[in-house]
């Protein structure tokens, strides 16, 4: 199967690789993984005291599209506050990334570890 | 289609894998298209399509995370085709955790010595799962069945994780 080029691009350049330090308070942690293929995904967000993510990044073990789908999200995610991060769909992942239809569960990891990230740093916050 | 009725064999996770292997071969003999070469063409498509189903479902019946799987689909709890991600924060980090480890072990001084270590934890924490799954399976209640389901989504990371290994291991070599 042929990867998109925009998955190639995130592959072989991928945005964002890394991690906070999981104790600093204006950082949040959302740990997915897919047991279907043992993909583990951890997103991280930065989040300033407006509650605009300032910066976010990622570690993923999985295939191609994995690894593409959580570069893509960190870059999305930037700039933007907590609300509308959660708005960030899976749909619009693999649209971006012209997923076909046996990797759109890639997306859904990268959807979910978003969710995950932002429920985290409300706990963090008191809700 | 219930594969161990197939095989008339009880529907539980503790299974003897001889018998399963000889009542396969049984069966394959009995519904081999050779055998069926003199009969009607439906006879034969039939021959071939009860085979196909032997086949499958030996193959299921014979790998633990596809048997519990089919058990659990009998009960009504399918999760073969789930794509919900699993969010266990504390099973995912341990995870990671080894996938970093995973992924250190070619600049090590000595690989087979990592690579030994981690296989030796692998086989620890799959084999205590699968205890833990034959217990989960044995009560049959729906609370239970939710617990092999998860179990069921752990021991998956952990087969990936060793084939994984696997991998590293043959490059190493090569």
């Amino acid at each position: 199967m042929a990867y998109s080029n925009k998955v190639i691009d995130h592959y072989e350049n991928p945005r964002n690789v890394g991690s906070f330090d999981k104790d600093d308070a204006t950082v949040a942690t959302g740990m997915v993984g897919a047991p279907a293929c043992g993909d583990v995904m951890k997103l991280q967000i930065k989040v300033n005291a407006a509650g605009i993510i300032e910066d976010a990044k990622f570690k993923t073990y999985g295939c191609g599209s994995a690894i593409a789908s959580s570069s893509l999200v960190t870059e999305w995610v930037k700039g933007k506050s907590l609300d509308e991060a959660q708005q960030i769909k899976n749909t619009d992942i693999a649209q971006e990334l012209a997923l076909p239809p046996v990797k759109i569960h890639c997306s859904i990891l990268a959807e979910d570890a978003i969710k995950a990230a932002i429920a985290d740093y409300k706990q963090k916050h008191g809700g | 289609m219930n594969y161990f009725q197939l095989f008339n064999l009880p529907a539980t996770f503790e299974l003897d894998l001889t018998e399963l292997g000889s009542r396969y071969l049984q069966l394959q003999r009995r519904f081999h298209p050779d055998q069926h070469s003199a009969g009607s063409e439906r006879d034969r498509l039939l021959a071939v399509q009860q085979t196909a189903n032997i086949n499958d479902a030996y193959y299921s019946l014979k790998q633990p995370l596809l048997r519990a799987e089919h058990l659990l689909a009998l009960r009504g709890l399918k999760i073969s085709h789930e794509q919900r991600s699993f969010t266990d924060p504390v099973f995912l980090m341990q995870q990671m955790e080894l996938r970093e480890q995973l992924a250190e072990i070619s600049q090590s001084a000595d690989p087979d010595a990592i690579i030994n270590s981690i296989e030796r934890e692998l086989q620890q924490q799959k084999n205590q799962l699968l205890q833990q799954l034959a217990n989960a399976l044995e009560t049959k209640s729906a609370e239970q069945d939710q617990l092999a389901a998860d179990l069921i989504r752990k021991l998956k990371f952990f087969f990936k994780l060793q084939s994984e290994l696997e991998l590293i291991e043959q490059q190493l070599q090569d």
